[in-house]
C-alpha cells in the first residue's frame, strides 16, 4: 500500500497542477488535466431508479452528461441548488461526467516535497481514492484520484463488470 | 513553377502513397483511377510526367500510353509504367506502346523519387 | 525523404477487403465444371492486386500467401490445370487467411501460423498436382515445350554455370545474345567459384544452348532450366545487362526505354536502367516464354483488347473500387456531421417553439423565414443521413459462402437466393445485422432445410432454397430469411417448453408458440450439432435486433417452410417518436411500437385478482403498465381514466402504457446515454428536446417484457 502510494505521488508530481474545491470543511485537489470546464448547475433530467447522489443527466452542447452530487455522496455540505452551485465537468476514462461540489477554490501547484502519502485517516473519501496529501501554507489538500473514483463501482456511473 | 505529374493507378492506397511522396518533394500531382480517367485528366491539364499502373479497369496502362502518344502535346512527355511485371514481355510491350521507362512494384517512396528526379529533375 | 507508410494502411486494408469479398463472390459463383476464363482472370487479378499492395506496404505475410495463391490461379486461367471443387475450397480458405492476416495488421493480434502454412501447402500441392508424374511441375513444362509443334517458339531459360578458367566470356555473351535476348542475373566475375546466372529468351533448344557453352564451360558445371522454375524472388526485380560490356548491373526494378542515363552509372540497389540494347532477334517480337508464376498471359498482340474487355469485368466484380466520382471519408467525420445536424434540428425546434408565441401578423417575415429554415434543416438532415446509408448487399454477400460451407458439411443441397440487395439502411445497422442474420441463415440450413432424401420423400425438390429478401416499408426496413424446409414443429416446441417448465398451454396461438424459440437456452434439435442446436443463439439474435430498435417476427407452415422477418428502423440516428409526459417529465416512445392511444372509461378498466389491472380494448384485455410506477415518479394522475393509455406492441405482445398526457409527435435525434453513463432500465437512449433539455426514450420491448417478468406489482393498482 505504502509503495503504491509512493508511485502515485510520482504521477502526481508529473502533473503538479491541481484544481482545488471544497466539500464541507474538507479541501480536495484533483488533476487539472482531468477538468474540462466549470459551470453552474442547470436543471437535470432525472433518471429513474438511481442512487440519490446521481442527480440525472444534462445536455452539454449535444452530449448527455451525468451529474453526481459529491455532497450527497459523502454526506457533506449543504445540499442546495442555486445560482452559486458549482459543477465541475470532468474528463475521466474517456467519459464526461459532472460533479457538484460546495465551491471551487483555485488552481494550485504543488512540488513533490509538498505532497505526502496519505495516512489511514478519517477523510470522507476512501483511502484507495486518495493519491496523497498536499500542504500549501496552512491548507491541507486531499489529492483525489478522481478517475479511479469516478469509474469505481461506488459511484455507479459505469456499467460494472459484474453486472 | 512546380512540375505536374499525373499518377494513374486503380489502387487508392498506392496512388495516395505516390501522390503524397511526390507532393512532399514539391511536385504537383494529378491523380487518376484508371486509364480513361488518366487520359481525360491529361487532356485537361498540361502534365510533365506520367506514372501509370499497367493493370487497371476501363483502360489499361498500355492503352493509355498509346492514346497519349497519339496526342500532339504528349508526343514526347516522359511516361513511366508502374508494374508488377518486370519481365521482358512487359518491357517490350511498354516500349512498343511508347513508354519512357518502367518501375517495378513494390517500390518505396525513395526509389520513386529517385526515378522521377532522373526523368524530370 | 521518409514517408510514413502507415498513413496509407487503412485505405489498403479497405481495398484488400473489397478484393477479398469480390474474390469470394466470384469463386462461389464459378461453375466448376466450366469455369469462365473471365472469372478466373478476375479472381487472379484480385489476388494480384492484394499482392502488389502488400508488397508496397510491407505486409510480407500477405505477399507470400497471395504469391502461392496467384501461382495456382495463374495455371488455372492459362488452362494448365483444370479447376476442381477442392481448389475452390482452398481458395476460400486462402481468402480467410488473408483476411485474418489483414485484420491482424489492422487491429493487432496473431494469425495461426499453422493455418497459414497449411493453406500455402495445399495451394502448392494443387499447383503441382497434375496428371504428370513425379516432379510434375518441371516435367510437365518441358514436355509441353517439346510437344508444341512450333518448336521455333522462344523459351525463357535460366542458365547457371561456372566457366572454365580463362574462358573468353565476352564472346560467349555475344553468341548467346545472337540467339536471343540475354540478361545476366548474377555475375560470377568477382566470385569464387565464379558462378554466373543468366536469363536467356531464345528459340534455341536446350542442346543447342549446351553446344554454345561447350567451349566455355564443362558440361557438369552447366545447368539449364526453364525460367519458370527459377527462384520466386526474381519476381519484382528485373536484371539487365549491357551486352557490349558484360559488366553486371543489378537491376533496381525500374528502367528507361530511352537513354536518359547510362545504365553502368547506376548502382543504387533496388532499381536500375533499361536501355536500348536489345539484340535484333529479341526486339521485334515479345518473347513467348514459359512464364514464372504470376506473370501475365500477355504474349500475343490480340491480348490488348482481351485485357481491356476483361478489365471491365473486374470492375463489375470489385464494384466498390475507387471511382473518380467517389471519395472515401472517415466515418467519424460523417458521424460528426450527423451530430451537428442533430444540433441544428434541436436549435431550429427551439427557435420554432419561441417564434410560435409571436404575433403572426407583426412578425410575418420572421415566421416565413422560420418555415424556410425548417424545410432547409429537414432537407439537410435527410441528405446527411443518406451518407451513412449502405445497400444491404454488403451483408448478404457473405451468405453464399456460409450456405455453401454449411450445406456441404451437412450433406444438404441448398440454393441461396437474394432479393433486394440494393435496399439501403444505416451503416451502423448493417454492421450489427451481420451476426444475427448469420445465425438465422445457419439455423435455416441446419434445422429448416431437410436432407435431400427427406425432401424427395415429401415430394419436394431435393434442393432446398433459402431466400434473403430486403425491402422498405415506411420508415422501416424488413429483412426476411425464408426457407422452404420443414417448418417449425408446433407440438415439438410446446413439448420442449413444457419440459423446461415454461408457462405454456395448448391454446396458445402459433405466433406465441413460435416466439418460444427465442427463450434463452431453447432448442428443439433432435441432435445437437456443432452448427446449431445448442440452444444458444435465438435469444441472442432477438436481443441484438431489439438493441437496434427492431423486432423479429416468425411465420411458419409445417411442410412448407419458415420465414423469419427482422423489422428495423432505417437509421439509428433519428427516430419518429411520440412525446408523453408523466409528473412533468417528458419521455419519448418510438412511433413504430405504438398502435394507438386512447382515453379509457372507468368501465373498461378491470382489476384482475385484486393485483393487476387490465384494460378492455375492442373485446381484448390488455395488461396495463403505469409509467409513473415503473420510474417511481410522483404524479397527480394515478387513475387511468384521467390519463391516457398508449397501446404498445412488441414481440407479438401488447400492453397499455398509462401516462399523464400526450405532448406531441417529433423526429428526435438519438443520443447515447451509455457514452458517459450506463444503461438505464426501460430506457433505450436519450434525446435533446426543443428547449435543450434531455428526454429519455422508452425501451418498449423491455416494458412489454416487464409486464410478464415482474408480474403485476408495477401495474396500476
Amino acid at each position: 500500500m505504502q509503495a503504491a502510494q509512493e508511485t502515485l505521488s510520482e504521477d502526481v508530481v508529473a502533473n503538479n497542477e491541481f484544481l482545488s474545491f471544497t466539500l464541507g470543511k474538507e479541501e480536495y485537489g484533483i488533476d487539472i488535466l482531468k477538468v474540462q470546464e466549470i459551470r453552474g448547475y442547470d436543471a437535470v433530467t432525472v433518471l429513474a431508479n438511481t442512487p440519490e447522489f446521481i442527480k440525472g443527466v444534462i445536455n452539454l452542447r449535444g452530449i448527455i452528461v451525468p451529474i453526481v452530487d459529491m455532497r450527497i455522496k459523502f454526506n457533506l455540505g449543504n445540499v442546495t441548488y442555486d445560482e452559486l452551485t458549482v459543477v465541475i465537468i470532468l474528463n475521466v476514462a474517456k467519459r464526461v461526467v459532472g460533479m457538484v461540489v460546495d465551491g471551487v477554490s483555485d488552481v494550485i501547484s504543488l512540488t513533490s516535497e509538498q505532497i505526502k502519502p496519505a495516512p489511514e485517516f478519517g477523510a470522507s473519501l476512501d483511502t484507495q481514492y486518495i493519491m496523497g496529501l498536499g500542504t500549501l501554507d496552512e491548507r491541507m489538500i486531499i489529492l483525489a484520484d478522481i478517475e479511479r473514483l469516478m469509474t469505481s463501482n461506488d459511484m455507479a456511473l459505469v456499467e460494472s463488470a459484474a453486472a | 513553377m512546380a512540375k505536374t505529374i499525373l499518377a494513374v493507378d486503380d489502387s487508392t492506397s498506392i496512388r495516395q502513397m505516390v501522390a503524397f511522396t511526390l507532393k512532399g518533394a514539391g511536385y504537383d500531382v494529378v491523380e487518376a483511377v484508371d486509364g480513361q480517367d488518366g487520359l481525360d485528366k491529361a487532356k485537361a491539364k498540361s502534365i510533365n510526367l506520367i506514372l501509370t499502373d499497367q493493370n487497371m479497369p476501363k483502360m489499361d496502362g498500355l492503352t493509355l500510353i498509346k492514346s497519349l502518344r497519339g496526342l500532339p502535346q504528349y508526343k514526347t512527355t516522359p511516361i513511366l509504367v508502374l508494374t508488377t511485371e518486370a519481365g521482358d514481355d512487359m518491357k517490350s510491350k511498354g516500349k512498343a506502346a511508347g513508354a519512357t521507362g518502367w518501375l517495378v512494384k513494390p517500390f518505396d517512396p525513395q526509389k520513386l523519387l529517385d526515378v522521377v528526379k532522373k526523368v524530370i529533375g | 525523404m521518409t514517408v510514413d507508410m502507415s498513413q496509407f494502411y487503412q485505405v489498403f486494408f479497405e481495398e484488400v477487403a473489397e478484393h477479398l469479398s469480390a474474390m469470394e463472390s466470384l469463386l462461389l459463383g464459378i461453375d466448376v465444371s466450366a469455369p469462365s476464363i473471365d472469372d478466373l482472370n478476375a479472381v487472379f487479378r484480385a489476388a494480384h492486386s492484394i499482392k502488389g499492395g502488400a508488397g508496397t506496404f510491407g505486409f510480407n505475410d500477405m505477399t507470400s500467401v497471395t504469391h502461392v495463391l496467384e501461382t495456382l490461379l495463374d495455371k488455372l486461367r492459362k488452362e494448365e490445370l483444370v479447376l476442381r471443387n477442392e481448389m475452390i475450397d482452398v481458395f476460400l480458405q486462402a481468402g480467410d487467411v488473408l483476411k485474418a492476416q489483414m485484420e491482424a495488421h489492422q487491429n493487432g493480434g496473431d494469425v495461426d501460423e499453422n493455418i497459414v502454412t497449411d493453406v500455402c501447402r495445399k495451394l502448392e500441392e494443387l499447383s503441382a498436382s497434375n496428371p504428370a508424374p513425379a516432379k510434375p511441375k518441371k516435367e510437365k513444362k518441358k514436355n509441353k515445350a517439346l510437344a508444341v509443334p512450333t518448336t521455333k517458339k522462344e523459351v525463357c531459360r535460366q542458365i547457371e554455370f561456372t566457366p572454365d578458367a580463362g574462358a573468353a566470356l565476352d564472346n560467349l555473351f555475344v553468341e548467346l545474345a545472337n540467339l536471343g535476348k540475354l540478361e545476366i542475373i548474377e555475375s560470377g566475375a568477382d566470385k569464387v567459384p565464379p558462378l554466373w546466372r543468366l536469363k536467356l529468351t531464345a528459340a534455341a533448344t536446350e542442346s543447342e544452348l549446351s553446344d554454345t557453352f561447350a567451349f566455355f564451360v564443362q558440361p557438369e558445371k552447366l545447368h539449364i532450366q526453364l525460367f519458370a522454375d527459377a527462384l520466386p524472388e526474381d519476381e519484382g526485380y528485373g536484371f539487365f545487362v549491357d551486352i557490349e560490356s558484360p559488366k553486371v548491373e543489378e537491376d533496381p526494378g525500374y528502367g528507361f526505354f530511352t537513354d536518359i542515363e547510362t545504365p553502368q552509372a547506376e548502382v543504387d540497389p533496388g532499381y536500375g536502367f533499361f536501355t536500348d540494347i536489345e539484340t535484333p532477334q529479341a526486339q521485334p517480337e515479345p518473347a513467348a516464354f514459359e512464364r514464372s508464376p504470376g506473370r501475365r498471359a500477355s504474349d500475343n498482340p490480340i491480348l490488348e483488347n482481351v485485357k481491356t474487355g476483361r478489365r471491365d469485368n473486374d470492375k463489375v466484380a470489385v464494384n466498390s473500387q475507387a471511382d473518380a466520382s467517389t471519395i472515401r471519408v472517415n466515418t467519424d467525420k460523417v458521424d460528426l456531421l450527423i451530430n451537428l445536424v442533430g444540433e441544428l434540428v434541436i436549435t431550429q425546434a427551439m427557435l420554432a417553439q419561441t417564434a410560435g408565441k409571436l404575433d403572426p401578423v407583426l412578425h410575418e417575415h420572421l415566421l416565413n423565414g422560420m418555415g424556410q429554415l425548417e424545410r432547409n434543416t429537414r432537407d439537410l438532415q435527410e441528405s446527411i443521413m443518406s451518407i451513412r446509408m449502405m445497400p444491404i448487399g454488403f451483408v448478404f454477400s457473405r451468405f453464399p459462402r456460409v450456405v455453401r460451407d454449411l450445406a456441404n458439411k451437412l450433406n444438404k443441397q441448398i440454393e441461396l437466393k437474394t432479393v433486394g440487395e440494393g435496399t439501403e439502411l444505416d451503416k451502423g445497422l448493417i454492421e450489427k445485422l451481420s451476426d444475427p442474420l448469420t445465425h438465422l441463415v445457419r439455423n435455416s440450413i441446419d434445422h429448416g432445410i431437410e436432407s435431400p432424401d427427406l425432401r424427395v420423400a415429401a415430394g419436394k425438390d431435393a434442393k432446398g432454397t433459402i431466400t434473403l429478401r430486403a425491402f422498405h416499408q415506411g420508415s422501416n426496413i424488413i429483412i426476411e430469411v425464408k426457407d422452404n424446409g420443414a417448418g417449425l414443429n408446433r407440438a415439438k416446441i410446446l413439448g420442449k417448453a413444457k419440459e423446461r417448465g415454461l408457462p405454456v398451454n395448448d391454446g396458445m396461438t402459433d405466433q406465441e408458440v413460435w416466439q418460444l424459440i427465442f427463450a434463452p437456452g431453447f432448442s428443439t434439435a433432435d441432435v445437437v450439432t456443432d452448427v446449431s442446436g445448442r440452444g444458444v443463439g435465438m435469444d441472442v439474435v432477438k436481443r441484438n435486433i431489439q438493441e437496434m430498435g427492431g423486432q423479429v417476427e416468425i411465420s411458419s407452415e409445417s411442410g412448407f417452410g419458415t420465414t423469419i422477418a427482422i423489422r428495423l428502423p432505417l437509421t439509428l440516428a433519428i427516430l419518429d417518436g411520440m412525446s408523453i409526459s408523466v409528473g412533468g417529465q417528458i419521455f419519448i416512445i418510438p412511433l413504430t411500437f405504438i398502435s394507438e392511444s386512447l382515453q379509457p372509461s372507468t368501465k373498461e378498466i378491470r382489476t384482475v385478482s385484486g393485483q393487476g389491472t387490465v384494460v378492455q380494448v375492442r373485446g381484448a384485455y390488455l395488461p396495463l403498465v403505469a409509467l409513473h410506477k415503473v420510474f417511481g415518479i410522483a404524479t397527480d394522475i394515478t387513475e387511468p381514466e384521467r390519463g391516457i393509455l398508449v397501446l404498445l406492441e412488441a414481440d407479438g405482445k401488447k400492453v397499455a402504457l398509462f401516462v399523464d398526457e400526450l405532448v406531441g409527435q417529433h423526429q428526435v435525434v438519438l443520443k447515447s446515454l451509455e457514452a458517459n453513463y450506463r444503461k438505464v432500465p426501460y430506457v433505450s437512449g436519450a434525446t435533446i428536446m426543443g428547449d435543450g433539455r434531455v428526454a429519455m426514450i422508452l425501451d418498449v420491448a423491455s416494458l412489454v417484457r416487464l409486464n410478464q417478468e415482474q408480474g403485476m406489482h408495477l401495474r396500476c393498482a
